[in-house]
This record gives C-alpha cells, sequence and structure tokens, in this order.
C-alpha cells in the first residue's frame, strides 16, 4: 500500500511505457511557460501586478479589446476594462449576455474569508485546490486564484448580489464539496444567476457609458491573426446572417468549456468549442483536452429523445444513501419492495470511511460499474437509487423538505415520480471541463494577443475541479486578473492599423465563407444532431468515466469514420443569409468532432489515473486511481498538427510543460 | 400519445407569418416541451421541410431564454419555464397552438423567435449599482437586514424571460422593471442612486413600446419565477417619491 500513504507517490513496479500512444502523435518541444513568476509564493502576484506596465488613462479608449462570450469570465472582464476607459467589443451568440450558461450554476463561490475562523487562509484555499485538482494544475496559478477570492465577495456584494445572510446581517457561509472549512458563499441554490446578474449589470452601465459595445445573437467562427498576433475574430449575424470580420488591439476568448462533445451534458443547448477550436487550428495549443468532470447526482436519461440531462446538488449525497438491487432480477421491481438485505448500498460497503460522500469522480465510477454488472435500475439500465426513506424516518419529511425541497421539486418535474415516496433515480453527466486552452500566468496563450479566461482555459483546476471554484476561477480571471495582465501587452499598442482588405482578414472571412457554403451544399440525408448524439455515444462510452487503451484507439477510428461521413452525407436546410439554427449545430458538431478526437489522443497518451481522468491501465490492486508524477507531472499542450477542414488530422504535436511544486509535496490520495 | 401542432411560422420580421398544421404521432410523456419540439424538427430536416427556429438555451428553467405561447398561455399550463414543461401535462388526442410572444416592444425574428433587447436597454438605464472593479469596501462592512435581503433576492430571481410582458393585454413589462426596481432599493448599496434609476429605467420602458401597467395581475400569474404583483406597487410608490423630489 505504500502508493497510499502519502509518502511514495508513485508505484514503480506498475509504471508501464506510454509509448501506446504511438503513431497517433508527435513529441514537440518542451513548453515553458517564460512569464511564469519567481520568488515567495506570498508575493508572486503582488509583484506581478508592479511589474506590469501601465497604460495611460487618456490611452485607453485608443485601445480596443474584443471579449468573446459573456458568462462570469466574459462579462466581468468587458464590465471592468469598460471602466477602466478601454474600447471593449463584446461578442455572444444568445440574444442577451444575461443568458450565459454560468447562469446555472447552483452550490456557491469559494472565498477565503475566514469569517467562520475555522482556520481558513488564502494558502489552505490554495492547499485544496492544488489536492482536489490532483497535483495537476499549476501552483502559482492556483495560488493567485485563492488571493483574489476575497475580493470578489466585496465586490459582488457592492454591485447588490444578494448573498445569504445570517439574523445580525452578516454575510452566511456553507461547507462545500468535502472540505474541512466554511468558505462557500452562497444565495439559495442559484448562485450563479446571481454573480452573473451582477456582472451583467455592470456590463450594461458600461454600454449606456458608451465604453462597451454588444454584439448579441453572433458567434465567432475564425480567430484573425495577422504577423502572429491576434487582431480579431470572424463572426456570424445569426439573424442576418452576415459573416464578417471585427479588428481590434487584442482578443479574449471568455467561451467556457466544452462538455457538449460527449453531447448529453449539463452545459446548455449552445454551449460549444468553436471559437477555442478555430483558435487551436490557428496555432493555439490545447491543453489536458481529456480532463472532464463528470458529476455523480444528475437525473437519468428517459429516452432517445433526450437533449440534455440536468443536475441536482451534491448536497444530496449529505442525507441520501446510495444503492442498487443485489439480484440483477430485482431491478426493475417496485424499489420500495425490495427488502432491506436484498439492497447493496455499496459506496458504504467499499468505503465505510466516507460512505456516500466520496467525491464526485469515485461516486460516478462506482454508479457506472454497478450498472455495467447489469444492476442499474430505471429506463436502459442507466441510474442508481438516492433513497431518502431513512433520512424522512430519522429527520422527518418537513425537515427533509426544508433542506431539499427546491430539488426534490424539480427531480418531480423532470421525472413525474414523487422521491419522498419513491426513492429518486440519479447517473452521472458530464458537467465541467478542466481542460482547454494553454495560457501563460497571465492567461495570454502561446499566440500573442489572445487572452484566454475562465473555462475556456485550463489553468486552474488540474485534473478535477473542487465544488464552488468554477464561479471563484470566471470571477477572479474577469475582474481582477486578467486586466492587470492585459495592460502589460496593451502598453505596446494601439498596433499597426490594418482593415477588412488585409491579406489575411480576407482569407479569414472566406475561410469561413467557404465553410458555411460546404455544410450547406453536401445535402445528404442527416441532420447536425443525429451526428453529435453518435459522437457523444462514443465519448462516453470510451473517453468517459473510465478510459482503456484499446477502447480510446477503438474511439478515434470510430469518430474518424463519423467525420467522414458527415463531410459527405449532412443535411442542412434554409440558406446562409437568415437565422439557420441547423446550420449553427452543424458548424459546432464539425469542431466537436475533431476536439473529439484530441480528447481521445490526449486520453490514450496519458497513461495514468488523475482526477476525472481514470485509465484502468493505471490502478491499485484494489481498483483505486493511481498516479504516475514520475511520468507524467505535466500539463499536455497539444499543437495543431494541419489538415483542411473536412479532411483528416494530421498527427497533433505533444509539447510537455512540467509541473513542478516548491510550496506543496505531493500526495497520492485516498478514500477508504 | 398523438399530438395535432398548430405553429406560427414567420420567415422574417417582414414576412407576414401564418400558422402551420403539424402531427406527432409517438410523444412520450417523459419528454420535455422542447424536446417534443426537437422530435419534430428532426422529422421535417428529414422531409426536406426547413425546420422551426425557437430559442432555448439552459433548458433548466434558469436562463430565460426559452419562452412561447402554448395554446394562448405564456410558458403553457403549468407555472413553469417552457423548457420545464413536460408532455406529461398534455393527453393523448390534444391539439395545441404554439406562437411566438406577442409584444409591439419583441419584434418576432423568424418563426417562434424574437426580439427581447428592450430588456437590456432598460437595464443599461440604471438596473445596476455602479461600484467600479476594485472600489468595494470589505463585504462584512455593510450588513443588511436578513429579511431585506432574502426579499431582494426573492425579486432578483427574474429570469428576463419576458413572459410578463408577453400575458399582459397591455405589452407591458412593469413586472421586470418592479422586479429589479425593488431588488436593488431593498438594500443600503442601491440607495444612493435608487431615484434616478427608476425614472429613467420607466423613461427607457416607455421609448421602448411597452404599455402601461393597469393592475391586471396577469404577469405575476405567468411568471414562472412567481415575482409577487405588489413588485408594481413598490415601482409606483418609488417613482411618486422621485418625481415629488424633483428628478
Amino acid at each position: 500500500m505504500g502508493a497510499l500513504d502519502g509518502t511514495s507517490p508513485t508505484n514503480k513496479a506498475s509504471v508501464q511505457k506510454s509509448d501506446d500512444a504511438k503513431g497517433y502523435y508527435k513529441l514537440g518541444d518542451k513548453l515553458v511557460d517564460a512569464s511564469a513568476p519567481t520568488g515567495p509564493i506570498k508575493d508572486r502576484w503582488t509583484n506581478r501586478k508592479f511589474e506590469n506596465r501601465l497604460v495611460n488613462p487618456a490611452n485607453r479608449r485608443k485601445l480596443s479589446v474584443i471579449i468573446v462570450g459573456t458568462g462570469l469570465a466574459g462579462a466581468s472582464a468587458a464590465a471592468t476594462m469598460g471602466e477602466a476607459g478601454y474600447h471593449v467589443k463584446s461578442f455572444f451568440y444568445q440574444d442577451s449576455p444575461r443568458r450565459a450558461h454560468s447562469i446555472a450554476a447552483q452550490g456557491g463561490i469559494n472565498a477565503a474569508k475566514n469569517y467562520k475562523e475555522d482556520g481558513d487562509s488564502t494558502f489552505r484555499l490554495f492547499y485544496d485546490t492544488v489536492k482536489g485538482g490532483d497535483y495537476r494544475s499549476r501552483e502559482s496559478n492556483v495560488y493567485r486564484l485563492a488571493e483574489v477570492s476575497a475580493n470578489i465577495i466585496d465586490q459582488c456584494v457592492a454591485q447588490g448580489v444578494p448573498f445569504a445572510r445570517e439574523y445580525g446581517g452578516l454575510l452566511d457561509n456553507r461547507s462545500f464539496g468535502g472540505v474541512q472549512v466554511s468558505r462557500t458563499f452562497y444565495a439559495r441554490g442559484q448562485t450563479g444567476q446571481q454573480l452573473l446578474i451582477g456582472a451583467y449589470q455592470a456590463l450594461e452601465r458600461q454600454v449606456a457609458e458608451g465604453t462597451v459595445e454588444v454584439y448579441n445573437r453572433h458567434e465567432m467562427l475564425e480567430l484573425i491573426v495577422v504577423d502572429g498576433k491576434a487582431r480579431g475574430i470572424v463572426a456570424r449575424d445569426m439573424v442576418t446572417g452576415e459573416i464578417a470580420t471585427h479588428l481590434a488591439d487584442v482578443v479574449v476568448l471568455a467561451t467556457g468549456g466544452y462538455g457538449n462533445v460527449f453531447f448529453l451534458s449539463t452545459n446548455a443547448m449552445g454551449c460549444n468549442v468553436t471559437a477555442t477550436w478555430r483558435a487551436h487550428r490557428k496555432g493555439a495549443y490545447m491543453a489536458n483536452p481529456c480532463y472532464t468532470q463528470i458529476h455523480p447526482t444528475c437525473i437519468p436519461v428517459s429516452g432517445d429523445h433526450q437533449s440534455k440531462l440536468t443536475l441536482m446538488s451534491e448536497s444530496l449525497r449529505n442525507d441520501g444513501r446510495i444503492w442498487v438491487p443485489k439480484n440483477v432480477e430485482d431491478k426493475d421491481k417496485d424499489p420500495r419492495q425490495i427488502a432491506e438485505e436484498d439492497r447493496d448500498y455499496y459506496l458504504e460497503r467499499i468505503y465505510p470511511a466516507f460512505g456516500n460522500l466520496v467525491p464526485r469522480d469515485i461516486a460516478s465510477r462506482a454508479a457506472k460499474y454497478q450498472c455495467d454488472d447489469g444492476k442499474g435500475v430505471g429506463p436502459g439500465g442507466l441510474g442508481v437509487y438516492l433513497d431518502f426513506a431513512d433520512a424522512i424516518s430519522r429527520l422527518g419529511r418537513d425537515a427533509v423538505e426544508a433542506k431539499y425541497g427546491n430539488l426534490f421539486d424539480m427531480y418531480q418535474r423532470i421525472t413525474g415520480e414523487n422521491p419522498y415516496e419513491v426513492p429518486m433515480r440519479i447517473y452521472p453527466a458530464v458537467h465541467y471541463v478542466m481542460g482547454g486552452l494553454w495560457v501563460d500566468y497571465n492567461l495570454q496563450s502561446n499566440i500573442p494577443g489572445l487572452y484566454v479566461t475562465g473555462e475556456a482555459n485550463f489553468s486552474d483546476h488540474g485534473a478535477n475541479r473542487l465544488g464552488a471554484s468554477a464561479l471563484m476561477q470566471g470571477l477572479a480571471d474577469g475582474y481582477f486578473v486578467l486586466p492587470n495582465t492585459i495592460r502589460d501587452y496593451l502598453a505596446d499598442g494601439p498596433f499597426e492599423k490594418i482593415d477588412d482588405s488585409h491579406p489575411e482578414v480576407l482569407a479569414a472571412r472566406e475561410s469561413v465563407e467557404s465553410r458555411v457554403e460546404r455544410l450547406l451544399s453536401i445535402n445528404g440525408t442527416r441532420s447536425a444532431d443525429s451526428y453529435h448524439k453518435e459522437l457523444g455515444h462514443i465519448m462516453w462510452e470510451y473517453c468517459g468515466m473510465e478510459r482503456t487503451d484499446e477502447g480510446l484507439k477503438l474511439a478515434i477510428g470510430k469518430i474518424r469514420e463519423l467525420k467522414d461521413d458527415f463531410w459527405s452525407n449532412l443535411r442542412v436546410l434554409g440558406t446562409a443569409d437568415t437565422m439557420n439554427q441547423s446550420l449553427e449545430k452543424a458548424g459546432r458538431v464539425a469542431d466537436f468532432l475533431e476536439l473529439g478526437e484530441l480528447m481521445c489522443i490526449d486520453a490514450l497518451n496519458r497513461r495514468e489515473s488523475c482526477g476525472g481522468h481514470f485509465r484502468a491501465e493505471s490502478q491499485t490492486e484494489d481498483g483505486e486511481a493511481l498516479r504516475h508524477d514520475d511520468e507524467f507531472a505535466y500539463v499536455a499542450a497539444w499543437e495543431f498538427g494541419g489538415g483542411a477542414d473536412g479532411e483528416q488530422m494530421a498527427a497533433p504535436v505533444l509539447h510537455k510543460e512540467d509541473l513542478i511544486y516548491t510550496a506543496i509535496e505531493m500526495k497520492q490520495r485516498s478514500y477508504k | 400519445m398523438r399530438i395535432t401542432l398548430k405553429i406560427w411560422r414567420q420567415a422574417n420580421a417582414s414576412d407576414k407569418g401564418g400558422f402551420h398544421g403539424y402531427q406527432l404521432d409517438d410523444v412520450s410523456p417523459d419528454m420535455s416541451f422542447l424536446e417534443m419540439l426537437d422530435v419534430l424538427n428532426e422529422d421535417l430536416n428529414a422531409r426536406g421541410e426547413e425546420p422551426i427556429a425557437f430559442d432555448s438555451d439552459c433548458r433548466e428553467g434558469i436562463c430565460g431564454m426559452c419562452g412561447l405561447m402554448i395554446n394562448g398561455q405564456a410558458h403553457g399550463p403549468e407555472v413553469t419555464t417552457t423548457c420545464q414543461l413536460h408532455m406529461r401535462s398534455f393527453k393523448d388526442g390534444d391539439h395545441i397552438t404554439i406562437e411566438p410572444w406577442r409584444a409591439d416592444a419583441f419584434p418576432v425574428i423568424k418563426d417562434l423567435v424574437v426580439d427581447r433587447g428592450a430588456f437590456d436597454r432598460i437595464i443599461q438605464q440604471g438596473g445596476f449599482i455602479s461600484a467600479n472593479t476594485g472600489s468595494a469596501p470589505e463585504a462584512n462592512n455593510l450588513p443588511v437586514n436578513k429579511a431585506d435581503a432574502d426579499k431582494a433576492f426573492n425579486v432578483a430571481t427574474c429570469i428576463g424571460c419576458g413572459a410578463c410582458v408577453a400575458a399582459c393585454p397591455n405589452g407591458s413589462a412593469s413586472l421586470f422593471m418592479g422586479a429589479k426596481v425593488t431588488h436593488l432599493g431593498l438594500l443600503p448599496q442601491g440607495q444612493p442612486e435608487r431615484e434616478t434609476r427608476v425614472v429613467q429605467m420607466v423613461a427607457q420602458h416607455d421609448h421602448e413600446g411597452f404599455g402601461g401597467c393597469t393592475n391586471i395581475g396577469e404577469c405575476t400569474s405567468a411568471c414562472p419565477k412567481e415575482i409577487p404583483l405588489d413588485v408594481i406597487s413598490q415601482l409606483n410608490k418609488d417613482l411618486r417619491t422621485a418625481i415629488k423630489r424633483g428628478h
């Protein structure tokens, strides 16, 4: 058990050479973050803010900033850059900036305020986040995140965000995500909504001030790079169909995550990878794309018509008991008729110390194993019971209702079943991606002038994100980090004037036009949705909760075949010069097909289990995840290998950025 | 279930538009209303007929992107968003009429999609607290009475879907405005701009072509977040106070 006692992180005997991905990629040069700060970890951000050059307030309005996306990371950045006096252009695909998917976050936002005097501190939040990320994130970035967390709460309260309060009028906190301190600020189960509306209102205030121009119902379809610098985007007006170029001194992508590559996820219908994938094709590295977070307590699929999955807060696991029938033949029985001795409370059995409160990835995988064994319940056998009968008899129905009433109502609305009477059915669903475009400490990608914030970048959560940390990262990046790093780049601007007739700009627009034209002219038989669903099945089966060498290789082959079929048999009706939702979907699915392949290659290369990434070949004798720090303590940053739209991609190039920990010692986690 | 649909189709803002009939023979009661439309669109695509345009995004009742008039009711027969309505609220053989939001201030873009930009422009005129990033004092230096904080939260849950406007015979956005004015007016941070806020928001509201409120209350009964009617009383009270004080 040496690997689990925290002293010997690597079980040398079980290390296997990771050359099984050979042929799928090329190994490139090592990658070093040239902007990485040095010195004591506590002083790094303070020093960096001082070192970064300033822009004279009078010059700021001459500098233009394109920000794509208006979730927490994008809206907060647009508002803050507008307040500072820059000329901001904000693009988003929804009708209003208030609809971005940050709005759906339920639980809360972490901040190291230590209002409970329970031993919390910046260092402890930093430590918990690095450990939660299974030692695959960048130390300096995470420390900075913890450091600015307290400022976020101040800012949001000043904007009028109605956080939960105690009777004395001070802010309330709760504990969340299995940590031992209470540092989570919340607004009932709608924290994301309230934070986003705060940022949205700040953004709209700048629109009225004239510092921010908004482009609603616009979808970014290409990045414009001129002389090696990001200088703008090509966007399609989703109402008129007009494809136009928009130029600026700097481009920020705050376009969220790509969980919809799985078709079914808790993401919104429109969430997509197109903005970041087009940037990747233009040279931006995609880092750790295989790191996916799968959330254990979602409402199961009810049939083939299913369009998305709904998450229920994992706080349900505090009082609910998870079980499946011991005997396969009982799985279609009314669960209330299954005797106590015929039930398997498998989490309590396998993990007696943590029971139903094991981390998200462990709970998810355990549910999958039960269903793989044929014990899954509900439609398609893809569900396990989450039973509140004990809690109701112990605490009373009223107490359970007070705690979980809104979740029970939501469950009943979607399933038509009453969870006070019949055990809930739950199943894991894709929820968040830790991977994203590679950025340096300044949040700049390897393309100068292209910055990436929030879920769209890779930097802060390593291989697994802690609960209530996504909201923290989005707002940290947008309110406090980006505005303080981007000024060092803008200090050299305004950059050389370019216009729509510049050859690079023209080429970018023409490539978008011909792609749109091509999607509309294939004139085959299958809808974009049908390809998306099929891709989702492949990803979920082979690049989901458990990944194997054999499965991933199979998946890569299947995705390539599907992509060929897509470009020869797709049917998109309607025209380009009007609102055309089928065309929008088709463009997104085309990019998901390419991303899916890269995710499988990344997962194939990473022959270790870490955080949300579980490789069956890398586990302890009793089936627990096993990291291999000697071989894989690096960020896998992938360079696009080449290949025209619709053609098979050439092998991508892997650049490894070593992860070096100086403030924290790496340990192997154990929940037994 | 077998469902007969009558759906508004309109090619663009200047097209006259009209109803088209469709038939679905195999609707599952577990489908959401929008999944039923997804299935219809797949059918249309297969038949070579252009799919019906409609808005939706989160499909969990919080983003406010979806919104349809279903048999004349905003978001249909249940108190929820269109995306959270399920087909088990209907029965085999039902006829369902689907229209976009109907209001002068929400012009139709295509089929069931409307332009709700007027809501954003109302917010731009004062639906915020001016607090530049970095200027905030320590959060706990400003205690807020818990009852006020809870009430502010309750009305801040407005999702900006526009059902209140669609349901109102006058096409008024008073419930939407009242929710924001009440949310910010209940908090100490919201006081310095309280009077200018209400005056400017109401002026923008009228400028956008929304109608006046005549206390009918259709708005609150259609609201998926159950924003109470008394936010409109608060709106009127704040407006009266502001005007009396010379704004």
